[in-house]
């Protein structure tokens, strides 16, 4: 018995040792930070003058920030379009990549080159693209008689802009999503078809519920990728025409390392982070009543 | 019935070769335009096949990035990158995989939930620790948290750590093996699959990050490549008269990720699968 507990303790000690690092850089990198910016946000800082307390003023004239609101309504539009719109993209493509036919694997590695390029390639790349007098969106609507629109110049068409953007680099979710249809056994759609049922009833009773944890993977993830947009606005719009693509991170940054406000881009962060943990919660729970573990 | 395959058939190569023409036009429309002559940049109908084709296009804009410093610059914070993540995460995985300790499970939920976490609401508290370490302006910042672990890769490899038997270990342990040993002989050759996924997942993360050299790199001499890239743009129009030149740069920048995806193609597949299936 003496022994067997001497041996538990040698293991949990080896564990904690393993586990070291991250234990560490938890403290240090997370738990730590996440603690300081709290404080942070209770305080005003430029990085030269002494570090002010505020007490709640930072979260007052949160209230009173019309560039707040806008990131924070950018941010949402964009969220709310661009999230299912990837979803539903990614989910057709993946079926249509699941199909076994020849070079069907040629296909699954182009639909993944685009995802795989460095953010701000894309995002320089795109600029030209939706350039309206020499971009290839309007040179081709231009050949078949359409007047494209202003794009990333036009506060209208911004945040379009880069909503259609962002549909075309879903490999990941690409790549998931046929995971998941690879791992539907063949018998149900066997049994399916005998009872007569059509390709939307395969889908919605077969494909869909035998997915759907993977769909939820997807659609956290997707709503949490959405609340951190930067690159593509700091480079392509800097935030404008007339904050039309304000996206929230790109307001804590320029608030954070362009006006050096660290207390108001703290009091940003903390908010931020209350949000993407609500919306976490929400999901999970959410995600009870259509999700469908199967032998959990 | 026979008809009616074939017509499916036709559909879905139709489909996809639709799908694929969208997804690559703005590829062969970057690489066009990089190998142009900046007299024919605004053709109409667009010029497709580069004539004259500009080799030359590619050395000037190399030159105006500083290639050669900022490739050495990105190469030594991915390869520190790749390697510290790999190596600590793979320890800490074996640990919260393999051993058993008090408070195991509420320290792995911890790992969860961080990788939830986006790294923006730490950025500010980060940022001062940082420049009281003295650290901005070095590379120090992008690559030393790589090396306690990314929580990402903790639980990919915690996952593919449960999918080994147990019973291998206790037959190394009853042969007198240690820990350590059971993880670098017994189990390490059966990891090299998600080692592979995550070294790749480690080179595309940080050849590409933008937001942490933007915040803490100043000098030019430490630029990395997607830096001298941004700056290389950033103070002109879309369609001023070097955009072959920037398009030249952008290739060049996208290059070595689309090479390591094509030859590596295999495990960076499974690794992005494996993430999903047991999300």
């Amino acid at each position: 018995m003496r022994h067997r507990s001497k041996l538990m303790q040698r293991e949990a000690l080896e564990g904690f040792l393993y586990i070291a690092p991250w234990l560490i850089g938890f403290t240090v990198f997370y738990a730590g930070p996440l603690i300081a910016s709290l404080l942070f946000s209770f305080t005003s800082w430029d990085l030269l003058s002494p570090v002010k307390w505020v007490g709640l003023a930072n979260y007052r004239s949160m209230l009173k920030d019309e560039l707040f609101f806008q990131a924070l309504k950018v941010t949402t539009i964009y969220s709310i379009f661009a999230v299912p719109l990837q979803l539903i993209v990614s989910l057709i493509l993946a079926m249509l990549l699941n199909s076994k036919i020849r070079a069907i694997s040629i296909f699954r590695t182009i639909y993944y080159v685009p995802t795989i390029l460095p953010a701000v390639v894309s995002a320089i790349l795109w600029r030209w693209i939706f350039n309206p007098e020499i971009g290839l969106i309007n040179l081709f609507l231009k050949l078949i008689g359409i007047r494209g629109p202003e794009w990333l110049t036009s506060s209208q068409w911004a945040l379009p802009a880069l909503i259609i953007m962002s549909l075309w680099s879903i490999g990941s979710s690409i790549i998931i999503f046929l995971g998941g249809l690879q791992g539907v056994p063949d018998y149900l759609y066997e049994a399916a078809e005998l009872d007569g049922a059509n390709l939307w009833e395969k889908f919605r009773n077969v494909t869909f519920p035998m997915i759907s944890p993977v769909f939820l993977f997807n659609l956290i993830i997707g709503i949490i990728d959405s609340f951190q947009v930067f690159t593509y606005p700091y480079i392509m719009t800097e935030g404008g025409p007339e904050y039309s693509t304000l996206f929230y991170v790109l307001y804590l940054y320029q608030n954070a390392f362009q006006y050096f406000k660290m207390g108001y881009a703290s009091s940003l962060a903390w908010i931020l982070f209350i949000i993407i943990l609500l919306l976490t919660l929400l999901q999970t729970l959410l995600s009870k009543k259509w999700v469908f573990y199967s032998g959990g | 019935m026979k008809n009616r395959g074939i017509v499916k058939l036709i559909f879905l190569y139709m489909s996809l070769i639709l799908g694929a023409t969208l997804i690559l036009a703005p590829v062969v429309w970057m690489l066009s335009t990089s190998l142009k002559d900046p007299s024919h940049l605004f053709d109409f109908p667009p010029q497709w096949i580069p004539n004259p084709v500009r080799w030359d296009n590619y050395p000037t804009a190399l030159n105006t990035m500083n290639f050669a410093i900022t490739f050495r610059n990105t190469v030594y914070v991915t390869f520190m990158e790749m390697l510290g993540s790999t190596v600590s995460s793979l320890l800490v995985a074996y640990g919260f995989a393999r051993m058993r300790f008090p408070g195991k499970n509420f320290l792995f939920m911890l790992v969860l939930a961080t990788m939830m976490l986006p790294g923006q609401v730490t950025m500010v508290p980060k940022f001062i620790l940082f420049r009281i370490l003295g650290w901005v302006d070095t590379f120090n910042p992008l690559w030393v948290p790589a090396f306690f672990g990314r929580p990402f890769f903790i639980f990919l490899l915690n996952q593919f750590f449960l999918t080994i038997p147990k019973e291998l270990d206790e037959a190394a342990r009853i042969d007198g093996c240690g820990s350590f040993r059971i993880l670098t002989r017994i189990l390490l050759p059966q990891l090299k699959p998600a080692l592979a996924a995550l070294t790749i997942f480690g080179f595309m993360g940080a050849w590409n990050e933008f937001m942490n050299p933007l915040i803490y790199i100043n000098s030019q001499a430490k630029w990395t490549l997607v830096l001298a890239l941004n700056a290389f743009q950033s103070p002109l129009e879309p369609g001023a008269p070097v955009t072959h030149l920037i398009m030249a740069a952008s290739l060049v920048v996208a290059l070595p990720c689309m090479i390591v995806f094509l030859l590596a193609q295999k495990y960076f597949i499974e690794g992005v699968v494996f993430s999903g299936m047991k999300g």
